[in-house]
């Protein structure tokens, strides 16, 4: 039963990190402002909660765990907040987006 | 395993580390700080799990929430627009309109 724990969230925790590897070189690699924020959100949903589900599968029922609800309760509120607080900032600020009929075939990267 | 997860975390400080250094605009700077403060509350969390340490799991929390009310703070910084920015001022259209000229 133990073994199966571990080995389950061992596998979450890899996925996590995985996760968080793949929103990073999103962050880095994609052309656009708006398009880098869509990667940096697997980060913060799929990376985050991967990763402390598999650390809350090593806790057990204890207080550990409760805290680390807390902590993933607070990314699933507070990341889409401040996610959709900076594209309307952006927005507004007049970052326009990168459309697909601007660019033509010679132009792209 | 703790170590993996870690390091893929580390990893990933670092990847938006570099796209903070060469973002073009501020908004791509914000962004990496607000991923970097959210690879850092869960590299807080899975440090006190290495370290046998649950107590890194209070750190964490404080930590988000200093990094959430950060981003917001910086952001309605900007949306007044009042960083010496020529001209235009933004955030006249809609919702936060009161706010901005009752500022302004």
């Amino acid at each position: 039963m133990t073994f199966l724990l571990d080995l389950a969230s061992w596998t979450l925790l890899c996925a996590g990190g995985f996760f968080c590897i793949v929103g990073g070189i999103g962050l880095v690699r994609m052309p656009d402002f708006y398009t880098r924020m869509h990667a940096a959100s697997v980060v913060e949903t799929l990376g985050a909660g991967l990763i402390l589900l598999g650390l809350m599968l090593q806790a057990g029922f204890t207080l550990v765990a409760a805290k680390l609800l807390m902590i993933g309760l607070l990314i699933f509120f507070a990341s889409p907040a401040a996610s959709h607080a900076l594209a309307r900032a952006a927005l507004l600020r007049g970052l326009a987006p990168r459309l697909a009929e601007r660019e033509d075939a010679s132009s792209k990267p | 395993m703790f170590a993996a997860a870690g390091l893929a975390l580390l990893a990933t400080l670092l990847l938006a580390l570099v796209r903070a250094a060469l973002g073009p605009s501020v908004f791509d700077r914000l962004q990496a700080a607000n991923t970097i403060g959210t690879c850092a509350m869960l590299l807080l969390a899975v440090l006190g799990f290495l370290g046998g340490r649950p107590e890194f799991l209070d750190l964490a929390l404080v930590y988000g929430l200093l990094n959430v009310i950060g981003v917001i703070a910086v952001l309605k910084f900007f949306r007044q627009g009042d960083l010496g920015d020529p001209g235009d001022g933004p955030g006249d259209a809609d919702a936060g309109g009161a706010e901005g000229k009752a500022r302004r």
